[in-house]
């Protein structure tokens, strides 16, 4: 398929010497949202850090935006137009909300352009505009993970790889997250690949999804088959 | 009364030697996890080359200029050359590797430059003004003061106000996390080595000439008492490694006035003693944050 924003092909992948994904295939399409759905230890969280190049990958291709992304460094991803948000929210909990964003936009060459992506964040998310001096391990769960996407958005991704956003938030703010990720992909073309449990809030936003099991793609489909397909939930989501 | 006026200067200007020498460790700590043991023979090479520069040219501050820039490159020389490559998995591979480096280097100088004490000149007088009969401090302590007091702002401008200081510090904290942002993890983790070298090395310019001279294991007692600084302030915290800096200097120089000079090694085991127990994380830990 051309044209695709993300295009992983055959990716294999692991921790020494047993690989965790096998042979796995996606496609994420500009400003489309993608939803990685399994359960715990089906390689959902590796599958992103793979794509981002934090785990080797054993064999396959990544291509991102038309050309390959083996060889790219990690630091240089974000330069590409990738955001990865990993699990836990990878806020630096000992820098404050300001250093956190600021550390965002370090990168960028377009200096106005990021200072002006730290004001829409704040606006964005005005509890962050209240708490700038406020040390990340003094957050909510929910503002820690705004402050991660947050900081991500300061970057203008393409797409963003976002790993458990509803980890251990109340299910309001899981929803509010979600929201936000449909208003962003509606408003930017910004386009998502989404590692989550939570099944119903993944299937509730995105256009696809893939099913993870024991490393391997399992079903590939509409979200809205996926939603109403209760066989495949049974055996592989568990509700 | 004078005897305790003097003591207190005395040792309010060892102290910021030991400062600046705590902070260095607490540097590369930061960075990169590891008790730089080789701190105090890096330094000592630099002191040397600075040493053999005011030698060959007779320009003190040239040979100053040259001890720093050589810290800062031995920093450079051991992170790209060594540590990069030691497995971190045991915190006791990197103390191991800079014990070595401790051999290699004071081998290495020992073979250049013999084995022997030799004196170092100081730019300013050693002697002590005295106001009302009272010896306070010299002119050599104030060029201390302003020195180490210009690195500790520096430093603190560095990390608190500048992007690369805010980049070094995420990649300290969260070395993942910052290279998804783009940040050179690496990179700074060289700087860092570079920096902390260079503060070392400047500890050992300060102190070298008021002990018996430039000699291949000369900082090793520094060493010693700057460990025992960085852990009483607690090994994270730069605020720490100068305020225990400040306390080794004040009780090293009471207690060897009051008592006698033989008994300071003994004081400053007593001092990480009671430190460690009371508080275990130093005096200035942050280690709660990092629980959270």
């Amino acid at each position: 398929m051309s044209g695709a924003l993300l295009q992983v092909d055959g990716l294999t992948a692991g921790y020494g010497a047993a690989p965790v994904l096998h042979d796995v295939n996606l496609t994420v399409q500009p400003g489309e949202i993608v939803a990685v759905l399994g359960a715990n230890g089906a390689g959902k969280t590796t599958l992103l850090r793979t794509l981002s190049g934090l785990v080797k990958s054993a064999g396959g291709r990544v291509a991102f935006d038309g050309a390959d992304l083996a060889g790219t460094k990690v630091e240089h991803l974000v330069r590409r137009g990738i955001a990865h948000v990993p699990e836990g929210r990878g806020v630096v909990t000992e820098l404050t909300v300001d250093e956190n964003l600021r550390l965002g936009g370090l990168w960028r060459r377009d200096r106005a352009d990021a200072k002006k992506a730290l004001d829409e964040v704040y606006e964005l998310f005005p509890s962050l505009a209240q708490r700038r001096t406020f040390a990340g391990h003094q957050l909510s769960g929910g503002e820690r993970q705004m402050l991660a996407l947050g900081r991500a958005l300061i970057g203008r991704p393409k797409l963003l790889l976002l790993d458990e956003p509803s980890l251990g938030l109340a299910p309001k703010v899981t929803a509010h997250i979600m929201t936000l990720l449909r208003d962003l992909r509606e408003r930017t073309g910004l386009a998502v690949l989404l590692v989550e449990q939570n099944v119903r809030s993944a299937l509730s936003i995105a256009d696809e999804g893939v099913v993870l099991a024991l490393g391997r793609v399992v079903t590939r489909n509409k979200a809205s088959v996926l939603r109403d397909d209760a066989d495949l939930r049974h055996a592989y989501l568990g509700f | 009364m004078d005897e305790f006026i003097y003591l207190t200067f005395d040792g309010l200007s060892r102290g910021l030697v030991y400062a600046a020498f705590a902070l260095a460790l607490v540097l590369i700590w930061r960075a990169a996890r590891i008790v730089n043991f080789a701190q105090g023979a890096m330094a000592v090479a630099a002191v040397y080359a600075g040493y053999s520069v005011t030698n060959a040219t007779g320009s003190y501050w040239l040979g100053f200029v040259v001890a720093l820039l050589t810290g800062l490159l031995l920093g450079v020389v051991v992170e790209r050359v060594v540590m990069r490559f030691v497995d971190h998995s045991s915190p006791l591979n990197g103390v191991v590797v800079a014990l070595g480096l401790v051999l290699i280097i004071q081998g290495t100088l020992g073979i250049i430059y013999g084995n022997e004490f030799q004196p170092v000149q100081t730019p300013f007088s050693r002697d002590a003004f005295e106001v009302g009969g009272i010896a306070l401090l010299s002119r050599y302590d104030l060029f201390v003061f302003a020195a180490v007091g210009s690195v500790v702002v520096i430093l603190t401008l560095l990390f608190t106000r500048t992007a690369v200081g805010l980049r070094m510090r995420a990649a300290a904290f969260a070395p993942d996390v910052s290279r998804l942002l783009g940040v050179s993890v690496g990179g700074m983790l060289t700087l860092g080595w570079a920096l902390a070298a260079g503060v070392g090395s400047l500890a050992g310019m300060l102190v070298v000439p008021t002990e018996l001279g430039v000699h291949p294991t000369a900082m090793d007692i520094v060493f010693v008492s700057a460990f025992a600084a960085a852990v009483v302030g607690g090994l994270d915290s730069p605020i720490g490694a100068v305020i225990g800096g400040l306390i080794v200097g004040l009780l090293l120089s009471y207690v060897s006035g009051y008592v006698d000079v033989s008994v300071t090694p003994m004081a400053v085991l007593a001092l990480l003693v009671v430190v460690l127990l009371g508080r275990p994380g130093g005096l200035f830990s942050s280690s709660k944050a990092r629980v959270a």
